[in-house]
């Protein structure tokens, strides 16, 4: 165990939480994160390595699925996204390679984006001030890329709300800009 | 009570509001314009027009007005070219007369109206022709004074605004009774609607009218089908939205004034929305813009569109005098005539122009007449009328409604390049064939002048769209409601009239439209562009037909030959804010922090922006005034002892996959392939036409696994390139790509003490001893008690040098940990100015030698293009001149004098002239070294690999000044390199 200690995106000491009317607009820190890619030819026997060691499918464009303790989603042909719990499985890349071995290239992203939940009960007015998705039309499951704030970012759906992914480096704007559009509908 | 206020109407005369123009205080009502508010407080006088200065009242009220344009707020919320008509009165409103000297009772350009006779149409085309030099200096800073529409305060906008995005089945446009009637079909069947109206009450016409819908008023049924429209989720209802502009596949720009009727916006509210709508299908029901007829001096105060003067009393319980006058060409003008004296107004007499018209009624109706003359200064006092025997008889009145029939609004429907067609029944220009994809016309906008064919043909027009989009949907029952064919004899202006205006905000008279036929500017393009007509900010929408019919009367062809109309967006203007929404400032971007940056800030370190990222490029201490001390510092303790430099920022790319090695070797233009695991790589990137782009390594982690990095402009860049390559270059390859610049965080140790300091924090089962861990290798390791890193030993500093990486979230401990262990080394931060000199120092291309000119061979990078295998690039890099002997080479360059040598320059031989013809090269980089003790430079020469130890100038003809250089070696320190490897 290093006694490094890690800070969150946007810089404190602990996960900002901001409550904005109902809206809520939490940073999460707690989940590990890894690509998974589809080695040439190799479709079926990931889908097949993915049910048996962690008993999660492989979504289909434009979906997140959810098996307790993961989340998987769609990120683009062949490439999706894996999460798990970051304390118990920090190094969550080298897990899924050891499981997966030539069969998908994986690649740790955990410290690659930030992380904000939001909730509230009607986020679509909120997101239509965000970003071009069709956000009343979408339901909990969906996990799709989309410009935010100049950024691309992950949104994906679930009975809770909504988390945002983004770049790190830039968690400040888009705080900023999620802050500054639930003010604006709040 | 204000003298012209009437009784009833929309607006509720229990909620009085405070305003002022001018200066000076009035009161109006809740469901006032500033227009109807200024009219029924007696006030006929809003402004000076745009040319010739004289007194103009509000002709319409709508969002077409041409006259009655004001300065809204004050200080920094001040908004010129506001339309008095479409602001929504509030209490503490304050707006201001423009374009005006002195006050607007006393015009002192009002002078440029006796001189209007030089002022005709294109009159600064002839008049400032000499001399030459005044027409910059004197007449145009002149003519813009004159000519101002409003002024602005320079102050930056106080608000906020937002953008976004709305998705919809059916765009409705307009919730007049067409829109109306299609909401409610489209709402019942299901649809998402988006019913978008511009004003801040839906019903459009049916607020200005009388004529009930079957037993029940125009705005109950209004009220009534709005609370059925509100209760639908499937239905969303935009008030305040105008819909300026229909773009390509179905995506419309809204404008959505969402605080506009308020004094100041709610904190942290925006004032205004811009909407990007995506609709399936959209309905047009924008409804028909009336226009006046051209007579002596139309332009007087009070002179108003009849159907503007209707809606005034009826809507706003307001009139513009106690006395009006009503000329027409049609019937409509007879409805104002009747809805005037059903509220009280006096009605002298009907001026129609059409021969033996009855209608029912008290007033004196004058037919086969026309208004040859008016009076009044600041507003009009009476009017000449002739009659039909040729008499002439002067009729006194304070205002005169004018209707020269119904224009439907297509502004919409054209702007996708669609032109309309002439209607021959209405006298008018509906929509034509070629629509925006997706989009009909219902309504008056589709010529559909009678209330209700409207709300038929509304209920019809959503089930049409909606079927195309295989939703069945009813048409809603609609009311009763008047049916009256359109009547009307075209008549579009006075015939004899000297001074009879077409387009009121350019200032645009019958005359000038002569003289642009006089002249010979007789197509509709060049009558636009000669006289100015329609290009003012109301793009001429009560102006444009009827200057087109003038002209078409002047050379004797029908309408629809002489041409046609064709509006553009924006519909109406749109302000700067909307556009710009939240990207203000320093939010115009996002902002990239590095993992140090809260640590560097706590150092007090200096920022520089590179792309997105701010990067520390210098850490100021204590007692050193200026910048290079800091880096000279920063240099030599690095050389010294040991600096860290935090280079997240490169780029980081994993290439994984079976072929990730024959991959690599298609991308640079060095080998990879037989990059043994465990080592680290300098590569190459050219672009296809083999100039040199990019530069970076390439760490082998696995056989099937690298990590490529980038320079720190270049990442998305080649990052984009790669994966070009990897789908459509090679997509038999099996290679798989990912960024992972951000994941983790990076930094460069450098020194002769950099060994001891991470020997100091890498844990003990991993060896980095120079033996087991040498020059360009790299690995997995673990740091400060198990934590996962990776190691590369390479260098930009030309010292010995390492990159250590962990996961982003440790770097700032990271950082902190390492300034503690290397106290001992009195361990140096150092920022991107210090990694500079010493690159320049080591004679490390960057971006500067990168320029996008200069290939491998110029980077003296040639025999770094292997011609064993192919690579993107290879090919054109041998092209004819690529490799000419005599081709530019990078140097070293070193001042003969204490001079620093100015990075740009241009080398010149010793003697001779200085000129573009005798260039013989230019300098990339420049710094001081503090190593050297003298400035240094790194340059492009023709062979210049060569001429070492020539001499040349260094010349800046830009700025002037030219230091003598020797040429030289580009590695200033340890060209041996033994340092790296130590």
């Amino acid at each position: 165990m290093t006694d490094l200690t890690a800070i969150p995106p946007l810089g404190g000491t602990q996960p900002l939480v901001e409550k904005i009317g109902d809206i809520g607009i939490v940073e999460v820190i707690d989940r590990a994160l890894a690509s998974i890619a589809v080695r040439a030819g190799q479709d079926a026997a990931l889908s097949e390595l993915m049910a048996s060691k962690f008993e999660i499918g492989l979504p289909e464009a434009g979906q997140c699925l959810e098996t307790k303790p993961s989340r998987i989603w769609w990120m683009g042909p062949g490439q999706w996204m894996m999460d798990g719990d970051h304390d118990s499985r920090e190094d969550l890349a080298a897990e899924l390679k050891a499981a997966l071995g030539d069969v998908a290239s994986v690649t740790e992203q955990t410290d690659g984006w930030c992380r904000f939940d939001v909730s509230g009960s009607d986020l679509s007015e909120m997101f239509a001030r965000l970003c071009g998705l069709d956000f009343a039309a979408l339901k909990s499951g969906a996990a799709t890329r989309t410009l935010l704030h100049h950024q691309g970012c992950f949104v994906i759906l679930s009975e809770l709300g909504a988390s945002v992914l983004g770049p790190r480096s830039s968690a400040g704007s888009l705080h900023h800009a999620l802050v500054a559009a639930a003010k604006s509908v709040a | 009570m204000s003298i012209n206020r009437l009784k009833g109407g929309l607006i509720d005369h229990d909620a009085p509001l405070n305003f002022s123009f001018d200066g000076k205080k009035y009161e109006g009502r809740a469901g006032d314009t500033l227009a109807s508010a200024l009219l029924a407080n007696g006030v006929r006088l809003m402004g000076r027009s745009f040319k010739y200065h004289r007194p103009r009242g509000v002709l319409s009220a709508g969002s077409e007005e041409p006259n009655a344009l004001v300065e809204l707020r004050t200080s920094a919320r001040k908004e010129p070219n506001t339309r008095a008509t479409g602001v929504e009165l509030f209490d503490g409103l304050e707006a201001k007369s423009q374009n005006r000297v002195g006050s607007l009772a006393f015009d002192a350009l009002g002078v440029n109206d006796l001189f209007q006779r030089f002022f005709a149409a294109g009159f600064y085309y002839k008049t400032f022709m000499w001399p030459a030099p005044f027409w910059e200096k004197v007449y145009e800073p002149m003519i813009r004074y004159a000519a101002g529409l409003g002024s602005i305060s320079f102050q930056d906008d106080p608000d906020l605004y937002d953008k976004g995005f709305l998705h919809c089945d059916l765009l409705i446009v307009g919730a007049g009774p067409a829109g109306l009637a299609a909401a409610l079909t489209a709402g019942r069947a299901g649809a998402r609607v988006i019913l978008a109206e511009e004003d801040y009450c839906l019903g459009g016409r049916l607020n200005a009218e009388r004529q009930p819908l079957e037993d029940i008023s125009g705005p109950e049924w209004v009220a009534k089908t709005q609370a059925e429209l509100a209760s639908m989720d499937n239905v969303r209802i935009m008030a305040r939205t105008t819909i300026f502009g229909a773009f390509d596949h179905g995506v419309y720009g809204a404008v959505e004034r969402a605080a506009d009727h308020l004094g100041v916006p709610a904190a942290d509210k925006p004032r205004e929305v811009l909407w990007r709508i995506y609709s399936k299908k959209t309905l047009l029901c924008s409804g028909a813009i009336e226009r006046p007829i051209a007579f002596e001096k139309n332009d007087r105060p009070g002179v108003m569109l009849a159907g503007a003067v209707r809606a005034y009393a009826n809507r706003w319980a307001a009139t513009a005098a106690e006395d009006v006058v009503v000329f027409t060409n049609n019937d409509d003008g007879h409805k104002t005539a009747g809805d005037l004296r059903a509220k009280g107004v006096n009605v002298p007499a009907v001026i129609d122009v059409r021969q033996g018209v009855s209608v029912a009624g008290e007033t004196e109706i004058l037919t086969g007449a026309t208004i040859v003359d008016t009076k009044g200064r600041l507003g009009v006092k009476s009017v000449t009328v002739r009659l039909a025997d040729g008499k002439t008889r002067e009729i006194p009145c304070g205002a005169v409604a004018v209707s020269g029939g119904w224009n439907p609004n297509v502004g919409l429907t054209c702007h996708q390049n669609g032109r309309p067609a002439w209607n021959e029944t209405i006298q008018a220009f509906g929509p034509g064939e070629r629509l925006p994809v997706g989009q009909s016309v219902a309504g008056a906008a589709n010529g559909d002048m009678s209330t209700h064919a409207a709300l038929t043909g509304g209920a019809q027009g959503a089930v049409e769209a909606l079927e195309a989009l295989g939703i069945s949907a009813k048409p809603a029952e609609v009311p009763a409601a008047e049916d009256a064919p359109v009547s009307i004899t075209p008549y579009w202006h006075v015939a004899g009239a000297k001074r009879a205006w077409v387009d009121f905000q350019n200032d645009i008279t019958v005359k000038d439209v002569k003289l642009a036929h006089q002249e010979g500017y007789r197509s509709v393009e060049l009558l636009k562009r000669y006289t100015t007509m329609g290009m003012a900010t109301d793009q001429g929408k009560t102006a444009n037909v009827t200057g087109l019919a003038i002209m078409a009367e002047l050379t004797g062809k029908p309408i629809p030959e002489t041409g046609t109309t064709l509006f553009r967006p924006p519909y109406t203007p749109v302000a700067m804010g909307a556009l710009a929404g939240r990207s203000v400032g320093k939010e115009f971007h996002p902002t990239r922090l590095t993992p140090s940056h809260k640590w560097a800030e706590e150092q007090g370190a200096a920022f520089v922006e590179v792309g997105n990222w701010m990067r520390a490029q210098y850490f100021p201490r204590k007692g050193e005034t200026h910048w290079r001390q800091s880096v000279d510092r920063e240099v030599l303790a690095t050389r010294g002892s040991v600096g860290v430099c935090d280079v997240t920022t490169l780029g980081k790319i994993d290439v994984q996959g079976a072929d990730a090695a024959t991959f690599l070797n298609k991308i640079y233009a060095n080998a990879f392939a037989k990059l043994p695991v465990g080592k680290v790589r300098y590569g190459l990137m050219l672009r296809e036409d083999g100039i040199a782009y990019d530069d970076g390594t390439a760490a082998r982690l696995a056989e099937d696994h690298f990590v490529v990095t980038t320079t720190t402009a270049n990442a998305v860049l080649v990052y984009r390139n790669m994966e070009f390559a990897r789908q459509c270059l090679y997509p038999e390859l099996d290679v798989q790509l990912i960024s992972t610049t951000e994941a983790w965080a990076q930094y460069a140790v450098a020194g002769p003490n950099a060994r001891k300091l991470l020997q100091k924090i890498v844990d003990p089962a991993f060896d980095i001893s120079n033996e087991a861990f040498p020059f360009m290798g790299c690995g997995e390791i673990t740091v400060c008690g198990g934590l996962r890193a990776r190691l590369f030993r390479i260098s930009f500093s030309g010292e010995l040098a390492y990159e250590i990486a962990v996961p982003t979230r440790y770097g700032d401990a990271l950082m902190r940990r390492l300034m503690a262990e290397g106290k001992e080394f009195d361990v140096t931060p150092y920022g991107t100015e210090a990694l500079g000199v010493m690159r320049i120092e080591k004679g490390h291309a960057a971006g500067a030698e990168l320029n996008g000119t200069t290939t491998a061979l110029n980077l003296g990078l040639g025999r770094m293009v292997s011609k064993k295998k192919d690579c993107i690039g290879n090919v054109l890099s041998e092209r004819e001149g690529m490799a000419a002997p005599d081709g530019l080479a990078l140097v070293g360059l070193r001042p003969l004098s204490s001079a620093t040598i100015p990075a740009g320059s241009h080398l010149m031989a010793a003697t001779g002239p200085i000129d573009a013809k005798h260039d013989q090269g230019y300098v990339t980089s420049a710094a001081y070294s503090p190593v050297l003790k003298t400035g240094i430079g790194l340059g492009f020469l023709k062979d210049g690999s060569n001429r070492m130890g020539e001499t040349l100038r260094a010349v800046n003809p830009l700025e002037g000044g030219e230091v003598k250089v020797e040429v030289v070696s580009a590695h200033f320190v340890d060209p041996e390199g033994g340092r790296v490897r130590d």
